[in-house]
């Protein structure tokens, strides 16, 4: 397995700049995603790490060695799309023998056995080797998609949105037979993916990208926990995060158009160093329905989902969605009480949207 | 507002099912989800409330009044599909208007009527715009003011957010709840997605194979599902659900371990199941990680979901074996330990255990506690 690195990577469509300086380095072994809304970047620069396209500006290097003039064959990278693209007339079994098969390759016959037989293991698909690919239901042939490219053991996994195109509870089994497998395998992996939560719950690391531009790296709690900026303190959670803009003046905090407002020493240990006006990022589960709680709202609305219900609590002109474990017995036009965990709080600049650390 | 009522209502196509005879009232008012996978029939049956597919047999009455053989544009419904269908060289307002002119209505009413929707969807800077120019977001919502301003008796929806980014289904969602709850026209929303059926739905109708698996409100659904199929079907993972035999109180789980029965279900045990198979059922925030337990297992892997962690681990036996393929899926607090390969035990809620006959697939029913 290898480390990858990219160095101010820029890329350009003619007048569009796809990519822009992005630079990022994934460990030997690491799982990395690729996190971002559609158009940000994640499939073209996982396409120059192939080779498949070619950058600008700046350098990819594998293990330390710059790769850039290596044609993406020679790269020994093997790529899982989101549509299967597998020979439907082949057998399971001659799909996954024919990348050893190829002329570069030719493995002696015994040899490929032994390899497709051990994947299929691994895949939970031995039972499906004679099958024809076209008989098969979605999340196998994701499988043995998937298959296709561990069977060569190359020294990089690139996943581009592999589970995208599955129904719900597959992509549920398969996140977590994916995590599994490259944890096992310690694969080195770049995966890219629109899903908050195929990202956090999956990735060692992820790397943020929004408009060609990367937005922050860090781990899944890094990423959370610490949102660089709004843009990336809304993409992960569900329910989104509360974003509200808040006033701070006199040592108070105040959220616009309510009355919460909190002493700033309490939030912050620095609260010079707050300006006058920024955002402020509460997750739903900090805000918390609580009878000695020091904020009064009424519920607008309800979302019993089961193993927790969404309360969206009106306070003033600002609406707060919190959620409360199980099912919770408060109604629609109820009066609740509620506080807010301080020191979970995130503040924000107004313009810029980028976090303050105070 | 109406009353809807299904009346063995089916569907065949040729010989195959596409709904089998089926009850159903819907309250006036009310807020009904039907959900399903794909090809479970729960959008024939919409098509068949909103006239826009015959039945092949039973009867529909909206209001009491007998309508299987009227017309879609008798029944006074409106339908709101997957697909934005706004007309592209109309601007936005000319879309709302559109149902309003048709029937010839008075230009000072249908403006009235369209400020109202326009303030409620709020969607007042869009209204000079053509479809092409919305965002998907937009656009469902321009959909939704066309329909919601005729002010129709029953309002039917068909996946009106499948085609939306994640991030616009949940707003979305949100904004659709509270339309019903300031307008309160009957409604009936088809779903594969759990999350949106559990979030919007008074009551929810889970479809299977054509065939009706249980109605119920969510909290019904989720805690005290019907059979096998809607405790899967129904949560993030499903409930786990674990095959083993029952014996004197104990059930021993294939694998090794035995889960002593709560009290109150011993008796349910011993008189309802027709051998001694049971599935052994509990939703994932029902087990305790905690220094012992009765059941323990092996840590497959652990992954982060921001709030909370979800820990997948193989069920372990006394004699240290683990199940194959039998992952199940504990929903633990960030703080508890998670290393792959680690071993850990659990408890369960004894309230929040289920249990299931594997030869019907249907739940074994508690008796109520005297």
């Amino acid at each position: 397995m290898s480390q990858i690195a990219l160095s101010n990577i820029t890329k350009r469509f003619r007048a569009i700049t796809a990519l822009n300086d992005v630079a990022f380095e994934v460990k030997d072994a690491e799982f990395f995603v690729l996190l971002g809304p559609t158009g940000a970047g994640k499939t073209t620069t996982l396409r120059v790490i192939a080779g498949l396209i070619k950058q600008d500006v700046g350098h990819v290097t594998f293990d330390g060695q710059i790769i850039d003039a290596l044609p993406p064959a020679d790269r020994d990278v093997a790529f899982v799309f989101q549509q299967y693209s597998l020979y439907p007339t082949m057998t399971v079994y001659e799909n996954l023998a024919f990348p050893l098969r190829a002329p570069l390759r030719k493995l002696p016959e015994p040899e490929i056995r032994k390899r497709v037989t051990e994947t299929a293991e691994v895949l939970r698909i031995s039972h499906l080797l004679e099958r024809k690919t076209a008989k098969l239901s979605g999340g196998e042939m994701q499988r043995v998609s998937i298959g296709r490219a561990i069977v060569r053991s190359p020294r990089a996994y690139l996943m581009d949105e592999p589970l995208s195109n599955l129904d719900a509870k597959l992509r549920e089994t398969l996140r977590v037979e994916l995590a599994h497998l490259q944890r096992t395998q310690g694969s080195t992996t770049i995966f890219v993916t629109h899903d908050q939560i195929e990202a956090l719950t999956m990735a060692d690391r992820i790397g943020v990208l929004n408009h060609g531009s990367l937005v922050q790296v860090g781990t899944p709690e890094d990423i959370y926990d610490r949102p660089a900026t709004t843009f990336v303190a809304q993409l992960v959670g569900s329910p989104k995060i509360n974003l509200l803009n808040a006033t701070t003046e006199n040592g108070t905090l105040r959220l616009d158009g309510s009355d919460v407002h909190l002493p700033s020493r309490e939030v912050c240990n620095d609260p010079k160093n707050l300006p006058a006006n920024l955002v402020l990022g509460i997750r739903p589960e900090d805000v918390r329905p609580d009878p000695d709680g020091l904020f009064g709202g009424e519920i607008a609305l309800t979302e019993p989902l089961g193993v927790e219900t969404l309360l969206y609590i009106r306070i003033g002109r600002q609406t707060l969605v919190s959620t409360v474990p199980g099912i919770s017995p408060l109604r629609r036009g109820d009066m609740v009480k509620f506080g807010i965990v301080r020191e979970r709080l995130h503040f924000f600049d107004q313009t810029s949207g980028a976090r303050f650390s105070a | 507002m109406a009353e809807i009522e299904l009346r063995q209502v089916e569907k065949k196509f040729g010989e195959a099912w596409a709904v089998r005879p089926m009850d159903l009232t819907i309250q006036s008012g009310e807020f009904v989800a039907l959900l399903g996978p794909s090809g479970c029939g729960k959008t024939t049956t919409l098509r068949m409330i909103s006239g826009l597919e015959a039945v092949t047999g039973g009867r529909i009455y909206i209001d009491g009044k007998d309508v299987t053989w009227l017309t879609a544009s008798q029944r006074d419904i409106a339908f709101v599909f997957q697909f934005f269908a706004l007309y592209p060289q109309m601007t936005v307002r000319q879309n709302i208007a559109f149902p309003l002119e048709s029937q010839g209505m008075k230009r000072a009413e249908m403006d009235h009527r369209i400020d109202e929707v326009v303030k409620m969807l709020e969607i007042g800077h869009l209204l000079k715009r053509k479809p092409a120019a919305l965002s998907g977001g937009d656009k469902q919502r321009v959909a939704l003011a066309r329909s919601l301003v005729r002010k129709p008796a029953c309002f039917l929806m068909d996946e009106p957010l499948g085609a939306l980014d994640a991030e616009f289904r949940e707003a979305m969602r949100a904004e659709i709840k509270r339309l019903h709850l300031a307008q309160h026209a009957t409604s009936v929303y088809v779903t594969h997605d759990q999350v949106e059926a559990m979030a919007m739905g008074d009551r929810i109708v889970v479809m299977s194979n054509a065939v009706v698996q249980q109605v119920g409100m969510p909290s019904q659904v989720y805690h005290n599902p019907a059979n096998l199929f809607v405790a899967n079907f129904i949560g993030s993972p499903g409930m786990n659900l674990v095959a083993g035999k029952y014996a004197d109180g104990v059930v021993h789980l294939d694998g090794g371990s035995a889960y002593p029965v709560p009290d109150g279900w011993k008796p349910v045990l011993s008189t309802a199941l027709r051998s001694d198979d049971v599935i052994v059922g509990f939703r994932p925030e029902a087990a305790q990680v905690g220094e012992a337990g009765a059941l323990s297992g092996v840590v497959y892997t652990s992954d982060l979901h921001g709030a909370y962690t979800m820990l997948h681990a193989s069920l372990e036996g006394e004699a240290g074996r683990n199940v194959e393929d039998k992952i199940v899926h504990i929903r633990a607090p960030r703080e508890v330990a998670h290393t792959m390969g680690a071993r850990i035990c659990f408890d369960l809620a004894p309230d929040m255990v289920r249990f299931f006959d594997p030869k019907t697939e249907a739940a074994l029913a508690r008796e109520v506690r005297s």
